[in-house]
């Protein structure tokens, strides 16, 4: 079950609901205001953030240039390791080898580590629908599962939830899981992480399999690399007999030198944290240590054609940090969910559209769920260009052009629902390009200033719902230019053409 | 010196009181200005909506509309930074998908020339004090654009600061979006709406008499937020208050 499957609405209404849940904008507006603080904090503290943030870039485009050659060094180094790679050119490819995986070792459950990668994939689901129950371990996402929900943030993914929701949750549904929450469970932070402690640690020592993503994956060497806070992740990394990876391809880099980089602008980025609690590297498997048998897959899902794209493919520098979800004006009133899909925010605005296409009505959608404020742009800790990319996904929305989709070049058709706005844009367009059509249109307006309607029917109405509209004044400023001045220096004589 | 007025298209239609404080401020200052009449609209609505191809007549039109001035000064944040961040991206996709170098050569042109108000005074003419009076509490919010994309800086609080009269006012949240956004304001109202109260309230928690910014679209919206809530509070573009003097009847 794919997030596009459940008919989710365009993101304008979807998010026009959160913003009526004052409760839900309460606990976005703090979190992310706390957040986005102490990450100005944590960053401040280097006086090299920006040369850090330049090589970050530098590196991630080097990288994705020679992709082949880096994964295939990867390949190697894993394969000679004594894990086992293999290659998913989609989500349901992915799907159908861990399942298959899984089955091979007869299990019926594994636990996971938090991983962005399987959410996009939908792996829970495919796992569900073999008869496999797959625990999520991440504090935040095992509320996520427990609620029946979905995550809402990259980083804090029950970041929607407040103390006492999350106190309700275990509550009610941990019983149906595992071990249930202790009796007279209180929502203070201590307690509710007590409780949730109890009913995983039963998993770590019962699971035979363990899923996760990996942050980086060192090709020199095959090392997968996991950074995390709460200890759970090395729990499921090192338990199982059995480990399996599902890792987008984007997240290799070629050398430790340049894993080096992204350990000090990760960590600042995301929790404002200098260094992060637990980081797990592995590099295949070791004898009387951790897993026997280590599996990564490869994951492309869309991922090579969005590397076709000349201004997309920055997209994929990222390394989902989620400092741009947390000062994105637009998320914090729209929250994750109006994003329909695993990567919420400004991030998500621009990677969905370039995995996933924009055919569906939501997809098309995300290219505009922003004000092209910038504040994104500004604290990427690898300078994707988000304005910049939804910019240019917003003409393909309503242009159309040639996109590559499974390797293969292809023109697609503007999407539906824009032919109005299109021509009013040609109109206009137009219009500025012939002064004196632009100035006869001025001067209508002013004749008819005093007939105009506070509120506006039709489209208009967007506008005039929650804003007046200015007053037009008697006189444009052409109109006043001409009058007192009478030609473009003032000396009589008219402007070019 | 020869200095010409790009008004935009917004200005010269719903904010001409802008275009004339802009041509006070310069003259008052010595400069002598021209206004072509061939200039138009920088064609953002367009480009930031996705109308790529509809922008590129505009930035012919701009470059030759101003082909004969060393400097283009520009009231607006915005538009100003339509011109130097995207003009040039015009002009690469053009040429790239073979259509020829006329869009990168009007682009090579026109961005240099291209300064917004606040930078033009400050870094061309290098004058913080323009002579200016207005003596009520403002507060100032920097736009986006002006921030971020032009990085306009402490520019338009050193001007202020020099003002007469004025006392600035601190704003909350002041580098947060106004929610205008373009076309946004119409596609995603309920988002837009919701940034525009947090920052309507924050402006009238001031206590200040009047909004200030480089750019009256973002005022537009903050303004017609302000007027629906029955404030007070004034919207104003930076040139009316930098045009002012003692001498006028404010
Ligand atoms: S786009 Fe940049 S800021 Fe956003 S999650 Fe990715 S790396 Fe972090």
């Amino acid at each position: 079950m794919s997030v596009t499957d459940l008919g989710m609405p365009a993101f304008p209404a979807a998010a026009a609901r959160a913003t009526r849940d004052t409760r839900l904008r309460a606990n976005l507006r703090h979190a992310t205001h706390t957040i986005r603080d102490k990450r100005a904090r944590a960053v401040g503290e280097l006086a090299d953030w920006a040369e850090l943030r330049a090589a970050g870039r530098a590196i991630k485009d080097r990288t994705l240039r020679h992709l082949d050659h880096y994964l295939e060094r990867l390949e190697e180094a894993v394969t000679a390791a004594g894990g086992r790679v293999h290659w998913a050119a989609d989500a349901a490819e992915a799907n159908r080898i861990v399942t298959r995986l899984v089955r091979a070792t007869g299990e019926r459950e594994v636990v996971k580590v938090k991983s962005m990668a399987t959410q996009e994939i939908g792996l829970n689901e495919a796992l569900a629908e073999a008869g496999i129950s797959a625990y999520e371990t991440d504090l935040a996402e095992l509320i996520v599962q427990l609620g029946k929900d979905r995550p809402s943030h990259i980083l804090v993914p029950a970041i929607h939830r407040n103390r006492s929701e999350i106190r309700d949750i275990f509550r009610s549904e941990m019983g149906d899981w595992g071990r249930p929450a202790p009796e007279g469970l209180t929502d203070r932070p201590g307690d509710l992480a007590e409780a949730a402690r109890l009913h995983l640690r039963e998993k770590f020592l019962r699971a035979k399999v363990g899923i996760s993503g990996a942050n980086f994956m060192v090709a020199e060497t095959g090392t997968l690399v996991v950074v995390e806070s709460e200890g759970n992740g090395r729990m499921c990394l090192t338990l199982p007999e059995t480990l399996i990876s599902v890792v987008g391809i984007e997240k290799v880099v070629p050398t430790w030198q340049d894993l080096e980089v992204f350990l000090q602008l990760l960590p600042r980025s995301s929790t404002a944290e200098r260094m992060n609690p637990y980081t797990s590297m592995w590099t295949g498997t070791t004898d009387g240590d951790g897993p026997r048998t280590f599996h990564l897959v490869l994951l492309d899902n869309g991922r090579t054609d969005t590397l076709a794209d000349t201004v997309g493919r920055q997209a994929l520098r990222c390394i989902r940090c989620s400092a741009c979800l947390n000062v994105c004006p637009v998320y914090e009133r729209a929250g994750g969910h109006a994003y329909g899909s695993a990567y919420p925010g400004p991030i998500g605005a621009i990677l969905t559209p370039q995995l996933r296409g924009t055919a569906s009505e939501l997809d098309a959608s995300l290219p505009y769920a922003s004000s092209l404020c910038g504040a994104c742009y500004e604290v990427c800790p690898v300078a994707i260009d988000i304005p910049e990319v939804l910019v240019h996904l917003r003409e393909r929305v309503v242009e159309g052009g040639r996109v590559t989709r499974r390797g293969v070049r292809t023109v697609i058709r503007p999407a539906k629902g824009h032919a109005a706005e299109r021509a009013a844009m040609r109109a206009a367009a137009f219009a500025f390009d012939r002064p004196g059509v632009l100035r006869a249109g001025q001067r209508l307006a002013a004749r008819t200033r005093r007939l105009h309607p506070r509120r506006l029917p039709g489209p208009g109405r967007a506008w005039t719902d929650t804003r007046d509209l200015p007053p037009v004044e008697a006189e444009s400023f052409r109109d006043w230019w001409q009058r007192t001045r009478g030609g473009e220096r003032g000396s009589g004589q008219e402007g070019a053409k | 010196m020869r200095v010409a007025l790009f008004v935009t298209c917004i200005n010269d239609t719903l904010y001409p009181r802008t275009g004339r404080a802009v041509v006070t401020l310069l003259e008052r200052l010595g400069v002598e200005v021209g206004f072509p009449a061939a200039q138009s609209c920088c064609g953002q609505p367009q480009f930031n909506t996705g109308y790529r191809h509809a922008t590129e007549p505009l930035a012919l039109r701009y470059a030759r509309a101003f082909r004969d001035y060393e400097y283009v000064v520009v009231p607006s944040g915005s538009c100003a930074a339509m011109v130097r961040d995207n003009y040039p991206r015009l002009g690469e996709k053009a040429a790239a998908e073979g259509r020829g170098g006329a869009l990168a050569e009007a682009a090579a042109e026109a961005v240099p020339k291209t300064y917004e108000l606040t930078e033009f005074l400050v870094d061309v003419l290098r004058v913080t004090d323009v002579g200016a009076y207005y003596p009520h509490a403002v507060t100032y919010h920097p736009t986006c654009h002006g921030l971020r994309m032009l990085g306009l800086g402490d520019r338009p609080r050193a001007l202020l600061s020099h003002v007469k009269g004025l006392e600035l006012r601190e704003l909350e949240g002041a580098q947060e979006c106004c929610g205008f956004g373009g076309t946004f304001a119409v596609k995603n109202p309920a988002v837009s709406a919701a940034m525009g109260a947090d920052k309507t309230r924050h402006i009238r928690e001031t206590g200040a008499a009047a909004v200030c910014t480089v750019d009256n679209s973002c005022l537009m919206h903050i303004g017609g937020m302000l007027s629906r809530q029955g404030s007070t509070v004034r919207p104003v573009h930076i040139a009316e208050i930098l045009a002012g003097t003692e001498g006028d009847v404010l």
